[in-house]
């Protein structure tokens, strides 16, 4: 165990905080919340220049336009690009922690071609469409219908929980190919341009008062095969596969940031007790950076992570809920205004334990893949 | 950078998980420390695992193991002082005792001894150093009858014998944070076979026909357990390794490792708590007999909270790092 940077580790930190000084000084101020224009401009340009400096898919492989880093680098580029307030992935967070990771690892190499190095420059944005109305936790319930056609799968159905589904130009989606399998064994994952027609995209108004996910209504979508990611029917193995990423690393970026903001809070925090809940929360976040280090370092050593990858999310959803609270006690009645930054992240990380799989089903997860329990019995059955 | 176990340190892990096996079994560890557990222990290297060329992170690891099977003795203390001149032996200690003129005084002032009647060697730290006490009036004085932790006896000493500075207080400070390290090395041991022994029952333990750790209350429950345990690891393993890095540089700035250390010793002390409480939800009525190891794993804990700083000092500790209003 070494958590030593070398020489050669330093000097990559030092090209990375001449740049990111000089990057971030040219770049302009940060858009409110609900211009998503501007957003997406300011999310994009920002893209841009990583990818242009070589900083952009720092663990994704060179042929596609990433950087293949080593696990030291990829801890240095998040240490970094928090230290010096970096913004956060924004609109490319689909594409460059969800759906590109899968293509590279799914993809066929046309997919790969076509995509990866888009989505890396900034140049395309991706949306997920997985969740239904009546497929949430149970996302493998989903009851969205492909049916092939010639060259063409079509597709109606009904999304839900799309984040960045009104500015995205390509979805992840999850459909059913085989209505007669079991449930799991059904499904097939797709690539979707947006502007296909039969689309229709509803933004849904979250408690944040702004549209950050979207209903996605598809009827008779003409989808070519050729966009199919892995076989037919092998769409939920797939789907692990992303939402194994997602679990994993995608929440990251987020749970530095998230130790920034518990540092930057602490002269506000005067009472001892809190000062004590604080520093509990600092001991948490700390410990999840260390285990993040331990989940690279394993990645790239042993090809696959340790049970850690599959407890990050979980254990970040709970600290940075603790964390929230209190700073809404510091805010104390300051807090009334929800432009505040730290109101706004509050009310933004209620959403923390509910996507990518809700905390309980993360405890399934971990309970039944890691502690190998067994499922509990269907209800259908029982009632029978 | 590279925060995986080397080979070697597998190897370390394995081996002193194979010694446990077959040397501390349950059996064995019920009938509580004596001179040949501290001979064996001893002979297989734990003790002078650092004066032989070890890390502090190997260390951990070694720790973790004994943690695990709840191997009883003062480990801690004689592993810090060995190959300090003088510490032969069994070694216990104390972090606080009273002075003479309070003793005389006042009758309250009780000092508790962790295996006070076995050891050879008696050492306080305080802020001065290091200091070596008159073990045979250690030894001498009356013990617990029904200590809470029954595999840790304690010795009461109501008038505390005059100790003698022998180490500065570089190396005081120094035993400190080694010492909040294995306690918490071995706690987060205990925390991780809570989960273990704990998900067995539940995978054995039938009701309404099927096993208990089918039902989301009680997977859910372990769940928990074994994030907390596993990010108590992450936080000790970092924090040991935090302590050789320091240690080894010329001018060792102790403070840059208080932070780490810290933090791993709020969340070994929380998740060794924690998950026996959890492993003794699990097991039910079974959970609450003499009879299961269950108890011991709880008891233990709640006397490792006292020991080294405790989980609320160093949160406290930790707190003081971060920056306070007047910067």
């Amino acid at each position: 165990m070494d958590l030593r940077y070398s020489e050669s580790d330093e000097l990559f930190r030092d090209e990375l905080r001449v740049w990111l000084k000089s990057a971030l000084f040219s770049l302009g101020s940060v858009p409110q919340r609900e211009d998503w224009d501007e957003r997406v401009r300011f999310d994009t340009e920002w893209q841009k220049k990583l990818f242009d400096a070589g900083y952009a898919g720092m663990n994704w492989p060179r042929e596609y336009g990433g950087r293949d880093a080593s696990p030291s680098e990829q801890m240095i580029f998040l240490e970094e690009t928090t230290r010096a307030r970096a913004p956060y992935v924004g609109v490319n967070f689909v594409g460059t922690l969800h759906a590109g990771p899968t293509l590279v690892a799914e993809g066929t190499d046309k997919q790969k071609e076509e995509h990866l190095p888009k989505i890396l420059s900034g140049e395309e944005i991706w949306c997920q469409c997985f969740s239904e109305p009546g497929a949430g936790s149970d996302l493998a319930g989903l009851s969205t219908r492909a049916v092939r056609d010639g060259d063409d799968y079509i597709v109606s159905g009904r999304k839900t929980w799309c984040s960045f589904g009104h500015v995205g130009e390509f979805g992840e989606l999850l459909v059913r190919t085989d209505p007669n399998a079991r449930k799991h064994r059904g499904i097939t994952w797709l690539i979707l341009p947006m502007n296909l027609p039969g689309i229709e995209v509803r933004p849904i108004e979250t408690l944040l008062g702004s549209s950050e996910f979207c209903e996605v209504f598809l009827d008779d979508v003409r989808v070519p095969v050729e966009n199919r990611v892995g076989e037919e029917n092998d769409g939920w193995r797939v789907t692990n596969v992303t939402l194994a990423f997602e679990r994993g690393t995608a929440f990251v970026t987020e749970m530095i940031d998230a130790l920034q903001m518990a540092e930057d809070l602490a002269p506000s925090v005067v009472d001892k007790s809190e000062r004590r809940e604080l520093a509990h929360v600092v001991a948490e976040l700390d410990a999840l950076w260390a285990l993040t280090k331990r989940n690279v370092s394993q990645a790239a050593q042993r090809g696959a992570p340790g049970p850690g990858a599959m407890m990050l999310k979980l254990a970040y959803s709970q600290v940075r809920e603790r964390l929230g609270e209190i700073c809404m006690r510091v805010l104390d009645r300051r807090a009334f205004d929800i432009h505040d930054f730290l109101v706004e992240e509050r009310l933004r990380t209620l959403s923390l334990p509910i996507a990518a799989g809700t905390s309980q089903i993360q405890r399934n997860i971990i309970g039944e893949r890691l502690l190998n329990l067994p499922k509990e019995r269907p209800w259908l059955l029982e009632s029978k | 950078m590279n925060f995986d176990l080397s080979a070697d340190q597998e190897d370390l892990r394995d081996g002193i998980r194979a010694l446990c096996a077959g040397r501390f079994t349950s059996e064995r560890v019920r009938l509580g420390f004596d001179q040949e557990m501290h001979k064996e222990l001893s002979d297989a290297g734990v003790f002078s695992l650092r004066t032989d060329g070890f890390s502090w992170a190997d260390s951990s690891i070694a720790f973790q193991e004994l943690g695990r099977v709840l191997v009883p003795g003062p480990l801690v203390w004689t592993h810090l002082a060995n190959g300090a001149a003088g510490c032969e032996g069994i070694v216990t200690g104390v972090e606080s005792w009273p002075d003479q003129s309070e003793a005389v005084a006042n009758g309250e002032h009780r000092v508790m001894v962790e295996f006070g009647a076995q050891a050879d060697t008696v050492l306080g730290l305080s802020n001065e150093g290091v200091v070596c006490f008159d073990a045979e009036a250690v030894r001498r004085a009356p013990q617990i009858d029904w200590p809470l932790d029954p595999l840790t006896p304690v010795s009461v000493l109501d008038k505390f014998p005059v100790g003698e500075l022998f180490l500065g207080p570089d190396a005081a400070a120094q035993w400190r944070l080694g010492g909040a390290v294995l306690t918490s090395a071995y706690q987060v041991g205990m925390a991780q076979a809570c989960v273990e022994i704990a998900t067995s029952y539940a995978l054995e333990r039938d009701q309404f026909d099927r096993p208990i750790g089918s039902f989301q209350a009680i997977k859910h429950l372990l769940a928990d357990m074994a994030v907390r345990a596993e990010v108590a690891r992450a936080a000790v393993d970092a924090a040991a390794v935090t302590l050789d890095d320091l240690l080894t540089q010329d001018s060792a700035i102790l403070s840059e490792v208080v932070r780490p250390v810290a933090g791993a010793r709020v969340l070994a002390g929380e998740a060794a708590l924690a998950n026996a409480k959890g492993s003794l939800q699990v097991h039910g009525g079974m959970g609450f007999t003499w009879e299961m190891d269950v108890h011991l794993y709880l008891k233990r804990a709640w006397m490792l909270n006292t020991v080294f700083g405790t989980p609320t000092q160093h949160a406290d500790f930790l707190a003081a790092t971060l920056t306070t209003a007047s910067g």
